[in-house]
């Protein structure tokens, strides 16, 4: 009995050490292999039609297996800031051909594609063929034509494909009056600054996703700024017409009664006013600032 | 107590030699090796890397198959056939049975492997009518399959000390499939955050790492191994297999034989 007692003690200890070294030599393992042992840029196989006769009637499963390795190889990407996403969209259409009622593919694989680099793929000629396809497999679904009509509004600059989306999508059962809203300010508008912000805050109410979340929250914080960078330089350009001297600070427009108190910026940090143009403080937090100027100087 | 395991593991050797379904393995293996020179006469310009592919995934899955079909009755088969209760009737410890098992099991499969590696080589010779510096590298490939055989042999042996043959069977192919898999399971981990990193974290390093050991279409394009990766995997391979052995002896010493 007492030699019972002995091994299982030696045996338990010696399993404690080894298992413990052994996730140590694990971690030298991976620090000797280093670039390899991250997720490989490898489709192994790239044909959708033999990977559903391989899986033997299991292609749902593997669509969601091929779905998680999009994820994964879009966050590996997104974390390192990549200006190539070659193998998403591949992975992206295989998992819809092995399952094309995956809707999430569709609906957020069209968002990482159609980003610029280093946000996504910059792809969204890609992004609009994968919810094309999935329109087509799930034609009742008139949250497909939102994502459409996104991608071809904000990433293709394509207002007129983007109102053909969404009055497609306005007219399926169900469908959310907005949408309707959004085809005819579609058919009133081209690149409006206005429309972005309303597409974005949909986007935000509607999305669970934290990380879409964000972005549109960066998105929608950007075109304020842009907005308030063009309203406060309209206000700069009437005080030099009228003073003919270029303000030096807030205080100057609000003596001459252009201005009430020191504009604030969308995260709550004050505006800069330097040699009579507007800037924000920090620029790294307005991600996309500029990007809407040039189009509501348009608009006024 | 080396005589009582050599005893154990020599007797398992024997009678893993005598099982005719081994041989039909190794003569399968060696049919498929030699085989391969006629797959690439289908390709262009591959056949030696057709060659290396197919012969050295061979040598892995064939050796595989016999460690998880051999191991999976290393213990059952004695229980059934009543000769365990005669084997710990006798001066050995159900530690030294289990642990003689484990030696015996991998002598078979060293032999195996290494008469398998003798075809490859032959199939080798005969495709590039020549000996080259790169086809040492295949040795590494061979060596890092060995490491794999012993965690194959290992888990096998922990899942065999106490469940039945085909349930044994299953989970040793679930693990190693999982284990080929490793690496997509550390970038989950990587990308995880709270709970489920934690989770993933502990999950990965549990599960064997098989991903690491395989170097074949690496050494295929007669790239070269780091001597660190060599060391790191023996050591890893080594401390693996020895938790998981503690654990099948941690087990069957408390398994009731009545």
């Amino acid at each position: 009995m007492r030699q019972h007692k002995k091994i299982t003690a030696i045996a338990t200890v010696l399993l404690i050490v080894f298992f413990t070294g052994s996730v140590f030599a694990l971690r030298n393992v991976e620090a000797s292999r280093g670039r390899e042992a991250t997720l490989e840029d490898v489709l192994y196989l790239p044909s959708s039609k033999t990977i559903k006769r391989l899986s033997l009637g299991y292609s749902g499963l593997l669509a969601d297996i091929y779905w998680t390795r999009a994820v994964q190889y879009f966050g590996a990407k997104h974390i390192k800031h990549s200006q190539r996403y070659d193998l998403l969209y591949p992975l992206l259409d295989i998992a819809t051909d092995l399952d094309p009622h995956i809707i999430v593919a569709y609906e957020y694989g069209s968002v990482f594609l159609s980003q610029q680099p280093p946000d996504g793929a910059g792809q969204p000629d890609q992004a609009v063929k994968l919810v094309e396809k999935g329109i087509r497999e799930n034609p009742d679904y008139w949250r497909l034509y939102f994502t459409l009509g996104f991608v071809d509004y904000i990433d293709r600059q394509d207002p007129k494909s983007a109102r053909e989306a969404f009055e497609k999508g306005s007219e399926i059962p169900g469908a959310q009056p907005w949408m309707k809203v959004m085809a005819a300010r579609m058919a009133e508008r081209s690149k409006d600054i206005h429309m972005a912000a309303a597409l974005w805050q949909q986007l935000l109410e509607t999305t669970t996703n934290k990380e879409m979340q964000k972005t549109a929250r960066l998105h929608l914080a950007s075109i304020q700024a842009d907005h308030d960078i063009n309203e406060l330089e309209r206000l700069v350009r009437m005080y030099e017409q009228r003073t003919g001297s270029v303000p030096k600070t807030w205080q100057d427009l609000e003596r001459a009664g252009l201005l009430r108190g020191t504009p604030l910026a969308p995260y709550g940090e004050p505006y800069v006013l330097k040699n009579g143009s507007v800037e924000v403080q920090d620029a790294t937090k307005y991600r996309y600032l500029g990007e809407w100027r040039y189009n509501e100087e348009q608009m006024y | 107590m080396s005589a009582r395991l050599s005893a154990i593991a020599l007797n398992t050797f024997r009678e893993a030699v005598r099982d005719r379904v081994l041989y039909n393995l190794v003569i399968f293996v060696l049919l498929l090796v030699a085989s391969a020179p006629l797959f690439s006469e289908i390709s262009i310009g591959m056949e030696r890397l057709i060659l290396v592919n197919v012969g050295l995934s061979a040598i892995s899955l064939f050796g595989v198959i016999i460690a998880i079909f051999i191991g999976i009755g290393l213990v059952s088969k004695e229980i059934d056939k009543r000769t365990l209760y005669t084997i710990l009737s006798r001066p050995v410890r159900r530690w030294e049975f289990i642990i003689g098992k484990y030696f015996g099991l991998m002598l078979t499969l060293v032999v195996n492997a290494g008469l398998m590696t003798v075809g490859f080589y032959i199939a080798l010779f005969v495709t590039d009518h020549s000996v080259k510096r790169a086809d040492g590298l295949m040795l590494v490939a061979i060596y890092f399959i060995l490491l794999e055989f012993l965690m194959v042999t290992a888990i096998t042996l922990l899942f065999s000390s106490f469940s039945t043959p085909i349930f044994s069977a299953i989970f040793a192919f679930a693990l190693f499939a999982i284990g080929t898999f490793a690496d997509d399971l550390r970038n989950f981990a990587g990308l995880a955050h709270g709970l489920t990193k934690w989770l993933s974290t502990a999950a990965a390093y549990a599960v064997p790492n098989f991903a690491s050991l395989n170097v074949i279409s690496r050494v295929a394009h007669d790239q070269h191994v780091a001597g660190t990766l060599v060391l790191y995997n023996s050591i890893y391979a080594l401390l693996y297999s020895g938790a998981v052995a503690a654990a099948a002896v941690l087990i069957f010493e408390r398994r009731n034989l009545k």
